[in-house]
């Protein structure tokens, strides 16, 4: 991003807006950077001679007679073994206090893998959490977000799956964290030992909002380096989109954009999914997995934020306070992953997918029974019975702070069976019952 | 000399360009950014303004650069070597891009102009023939692929040269025609239309009039799809309309398959390179990419590309329909295109219809959707368009402008629900809500007749009726509890979940249970309500519960094993026993 010496210096702002400038100026060309009075900002619209720029780091100050300079070029990240055991900035500049990263200089937001060169996402990431792993296997090259309510814990989950799963590189992208929550974050990589292989691209609440645009691209650029250039398997953590996508509707907003649900710019749907899509499993060999929050307001998904994201991501995970089992649980009914079929029963045992939806069919079952009592109604044993399992299976399958293997998450399930039900009841394949049931 | 122009507005994909001749509506242009054509097309002209839609990333384009216009709208190529590829929205063959990664401004050839096919000659010299006339013929692997007067000619012509059966490309002259005023025309393998024109060559459209089987029950009975009918899928996220979509491309009755991935995932298209052409066409014994073609615009890839891919999937339909072939569309979401054509009317500044769409929203999909359907060729044979969308409501609310334009113009309704999503209940589509308009027209009853049993179409209406007394049933439970009504109420709430749980759901991942043929579902249908017109006597409803949950169990058991084997007939039995033990 240095300057270059024949670069115009532009002294004349026609209008400013909270997050935006506009200015006359001429061979400008579309997306690329500029400094506006020592700040970095964006070519997000030309009209004839007047240019709109984007400043990350919002406007205030700045007077109509700033100097504009313009970089010739999108924003860009070094990339090199060096990003290992760093942190940044949403430039992509340290915030650790180490030196500037040195290698190649790419463009960030690049080009879309030509979907026939993908391969089918086939691998297993085992978590130890049975909420996940028996319900909702994750497979890499996938794209999932936790949805969380605020008070959840979901990035003391998603540290916990990050440091659990078997990749070369976790990448980091927070966006409005919090500054305890960073730190925490990086409490937690360094006591596991992890940092040679984690990179973090951090902006806090404490940093302008505009910038968080900056953090995905980043992230993703260092996560295509590792996965494209070293055939690395990568995680991607993006931590909360929520704040991504209220940070895009404030520029929007600021360029007069016609809003569409939720006061979101219409283009909401193809912003995430242009990030969400880079997940991928390479021919040869890298991948990048995405893990991402977004946090709900009081659990509603049919705010666009969570709905869009709904519609990108492969399936979502549901965290949300248990009052039976005094838990936090991944909710069964709400969360989905749509490549567990991809490796259920393949790389698991065979009885996994059948087990999973019978044990959720008489989890629902529980639920009904509890709308019985509620409503003031006599329960009949059967009733009982799917109380007691429900329990019991929030306690010891759905709870967040299980941390076992898959093959002793099934032999759970089925000793539960075997506890309240008959094998009847459950519905499963008989040759399965014949082979797993639990005398 | 073709009109040219100069950038002179940038908004994200949208470009303003000034033009310094005349330009058409639709008419595509190549802007051109150091070096690297994008390709554009016009969608509003103001004065010597041109807004042009650029189908690429318009990252680095700058004001004044260079553009060019085609004087042509978007178009695609018609020929041979179409089936089994994989194109994107603007029928680029991805299969020969050499990157990883999509490089801005590659367009490659739909079609390869090297491979020789063995041709046929069908018309004879001094015929008259018609636009969509079969000349002759060549095999697209197992498919006789039609080679036709090309859509485009108007009026009559006579047939003055034939080229002898031989092998060619698809370049070589393979007749040549004479029009009325006497002007001479080289007729090849291929043609071009463009996308956005609806082809019409072809005697007349008749009301469909037999079934299209796709092997999922709760279609093909409940809410069954004709050959060349219109149906779509709304739903929410997590309810299963991939899947579904997919189970209908893998089993549907068809002899082409075009399946249109509109800014949806690029692991869905993944999903179909990798399983087609190892799964077996279950009608043919073929794989299943010898049938199919797809057209894959994902999320990812440029917006205004999006909205082509439809078009490009529907002429690419009708092509082969000119060809007396059935063809089945299916086109993943229709909502991704409606946004698609909401962010340009909002970078344009239109006036926003409702949910900030354009306001001609509902008459592009009722045009769209038109386009299907069955009809007579000049020479008397008959070819289909099923279509079947998906539509995915925001917030899963199904009062949007996409689901109820889409609403209008589609017969068939395949709601899908949240609620059966979360039980596990899939298929989840809402039996009660969900209808097929083909159920009430009288010559598909007469087909089903014949095809089924004589009488189905009662039988059907009948079995809805015991799920929809099902539902009200439960309500009443839920609001009376289990001893506040009588037994004949619990009795007719589990007549209805042994029709959901043994017909309506079904396995789409197993073997067996996902493709069910319609004379298994029409035995099953039968089973099930032979039970279901049984009266039973229980001591109380505990019984009643567990006696019905047996009988599911038993049915379901049923489902998974081989029709008519020996463990179909021994669960058969056990439900008779059943039946025995507990009927009046």
């Amino acid at each position: 991003m240095a300057n270059k010496a024949y670069q115009k210096i532009y002294t004349r702002l026609h209008a400013i807006t909270k997050a935006t400038v506009s200015l006359q100026a001429s061979g400008v060309s579309n997306d690329e950077l500029a400094v506006v009075d020592g700040r970095l900002a964006q070519v997000v619209k030309t009209k004839g001679d007047l240019v709109t720029l984007q400043v990350f780091s919002g406007t205030e100050g700045i007077p109509t007679d700033a100097e504009v300079q313009f970089l010739g070029a999108p924003p860009t990240l070094k990339v090199s073994e060096q990003l290992s055991g760093r942190f940044f900035n949403a430039y992509g500049h340290p915030i650790d206090g180490g030196p500037e990263v040195e290698g190649e200089e790419r463009e960030v937001g690049g080009p879309s893998v030509n979907p026939y060169k993908r391969r089918q996402p086939s691998e297993l990431i085992p978590t130890g959490i049975a909420g996940i792993d028996l319900n909702n296997t994750l497979v890499s090259g996938q794209k999932i977000p936790f949805f969380a309510d605020p008070d959840q814990p979901y990035n003391e989950v998603m540290a916990d799956v990050a440091l659990r799963a078997d990749v070369d590189k976790i990448i980091l992208g927070g966006m409005g964290l919090s500054n305890d929550d960073y730190l925490y974050f990086r409490h937690q990589f360094e006591s596991a030992g992890a940092l040679d292989r984690i990179v973090c691209f951090i902006n806090t609440t404490e940093d302008p909002p505009v910038e968080r645009l900056l953090i995905p691209d980043m992230t993703l650029a260092a996560a295509e380096y590792f996965a494209v250039d070293k055939n690395e398997k990568v995680l991607v953590l993006l931590t909360d989109m929520t704040l991504y996508a209220d940070a895009l509707s404030i520029v929007s907003n600021r360029m007069d954009q016609i809003p569409s649900k939720d006061s979101m710019p219409g283009s909401l749907y193809s912003d995430l999914a242009k990030i969400y899509e880079k997940a991928v499993q390479l021919p040869a060999g890298g991948s990048i997995t995405i893990i991402a929050v977004t946090t709900l307001n009081d659990g509603d998904i049919t705010h666009a934020i969570p709905d869009n994201t709904g519609y990108i991501t492969e399936g979502q995970l549901f965290l949300r306070a248990d009052p039976d089992s005094g838990k936090v649980i991944i909710d069964p009914f709400r969360s989905l992953s749509r490549l567990k079929q991809l490796v259920q029963g393949k790389k698991t045992r065979e009885d996994h997918s059948q087990l999973m939806n019978a044990s959720v069919r008489l989890y629902a079952d529980a639920q009904n029974a509890k709308t019985k009592l509620e409503n003031g109604f006599d329960l009949s044993d059967y009733d009982l019975r799917c109380l007691d399992y429900a329990k019991e299976y929030a306690t010891r399958i759905l709870s967040i702070d299980v941390n076992i293997s898959i093959e002793e998450m099934l032999n759970t399930v089925w000793q539960l069976f075997a506890k309240y039900f008959s094998p009847a009841e459950t519905g499963i394949k008989q040759a399965l019952i014949d082979k797993y049931w639990v005398k | 000399m073709n009109t040219t122009g100069k950038v002179t507005g940038i908004v994200s994909n949208l470009v303003t360009v000034l033009v310094d001749g005349p330009v058409s509506e639709n008419e595509l242009c190549y802007i051109d950014v150091k070096g690297v054509r994008l390709l554009a097309e016009v969608i509003k002209v103001n004065g010597q303004q041109a807004s042009v839609q650029v189908f690429e990333s318009t990252r680095g384009l700058r004001n004044g650069d260079p553009v060019e216009f085609l004087g042509r709208m978007l178009e695609v190529t018609l020929g041979p070597g179409m089936l089994s590829s994989v194109y994107d929205g603007l029928q680029n063959d991805l299969t020969t891009m050499s990157d990883v990664f999509l490089k801005k401004g590659e367009y490659t050839d739909p079609i390869n102009r090297e491979i020789l096919w063995d041709f046929t000659p069908i018309a004879q010299v001094g015929d008259e023939v018609r636009a969509a006339d079969w000349l002759g013929e060549v095999h697209e692997g197992w498919l006789p692929h039609k080679i036709m007067v090309p859509f485009s000619f108007k009026g009559t012509y006579k047939v003055e040269k034939i080229e002898a059966a031989g092998s060619y490309n698809v370049d070589h002259v393979i007749a040549q025609l004479r029009d009325e005023a006497g002007e001479r025309f080289d007729v090849t393998m291929t043609q071009r239309w463009p996308v956005k024109v609806a082809v019409r060559c072809y005697r007349e459209k008749p009301r469909p009039s037999r079934i299209m089987e796709t092997g999922v029950r709760v279609i093909d009975t409940f809410n069954p799809i004709a050959e060349g009918g219109t149906g779509f899928i709304p739903g929410p996220f997590g309810c299963g309309k991939t899947v579904l979509q997919h189970a209908i491309a893998k089993q549907g009755e068809a002899d082409v398959i075009v399946m249109a991935a509109c800014g949806e995932r690029a692991n869905e298209v993944v999903e179909i390179f990798t399983e087609f052409p190892e799964l077996v066409d279950p009608h043919t014994g073929r794989k299943l990419m010898d049938r199919t073609t797809i057209i894959c615009n994902t999320s990812n890839m440029p917006v205004a590309a999006r909205e082509a891919s439809v078009y490009t999937a529907m002429t690419i339909c009708e092509y082969y329909r000119a060809m007396g072939l059935r063809c089945l569309l299916l086109a993943d979401s229709t909502s991704r295109w409606a946004q698609a054509l909401r962010e340009m009317s909002n970078r344009m500044e239109e006036l926003p219809g409702a949910d900030a769409f354009p306001v001609d929203l509902s008459s592009i999909i009722s045009n769209f959707y038109a386009r299907a359907g069955m009809v007579v060729l000049n020479n008397g044979q008959t070819g289909a368009i099923t279509f079947i969308g998906t539509v995915s409501p925001a917030g899963g609310n199904l009062k949007e402008p996409v689901t109820e334009s889409t609403k209008k113009a589609a017969r068939c309704f395949y709601a899908l629900e949240q609620n059966r999503a979360d039980q596990k209940r899939y298929p989840a589509v809402n039996p009660i809500d969900s209808y097929s308009k083909y159920l009430e027209y009288p010559e598909i009853a007469s087909f089903l007749d014949e095809k089924v049993e004589p009488g189905w179409v009662e039988k059907v209406v009948g079995a809805k009726m015991l799920i929809r007394r099902g539902r009200e049933m439960s309500d009443q439970i839920n609001i009376l509890g289990d001893d506040g009504v009588p037994m004949s109420y619990h009795e007719a709430f589990w007549k209805s979940e042994l029709l959901d749980f043994g017909f309506l759901q079904q396995d789409a991942f197993d073997a067996i249970d996902s493709l069910c043929p319609i004379e298994r579902q029409c035995e099953m249908l039968d089973l099930l309500l032979g039970v279901c017109a049984h009266d039973f006597e229980f001591e109380n409803y505990e019984q009643c519960r567990s006696v019905f949950k047996e009988m599911i169990n038993v049915v379901r058991q049923m489902n998974y094993s081989e029709f008519h084997s020996k463990n179909y007939k021994m669960y058969q039995d056990e439900l008779n026993k059943l039946l025995q033990e507990y009927g009046k």
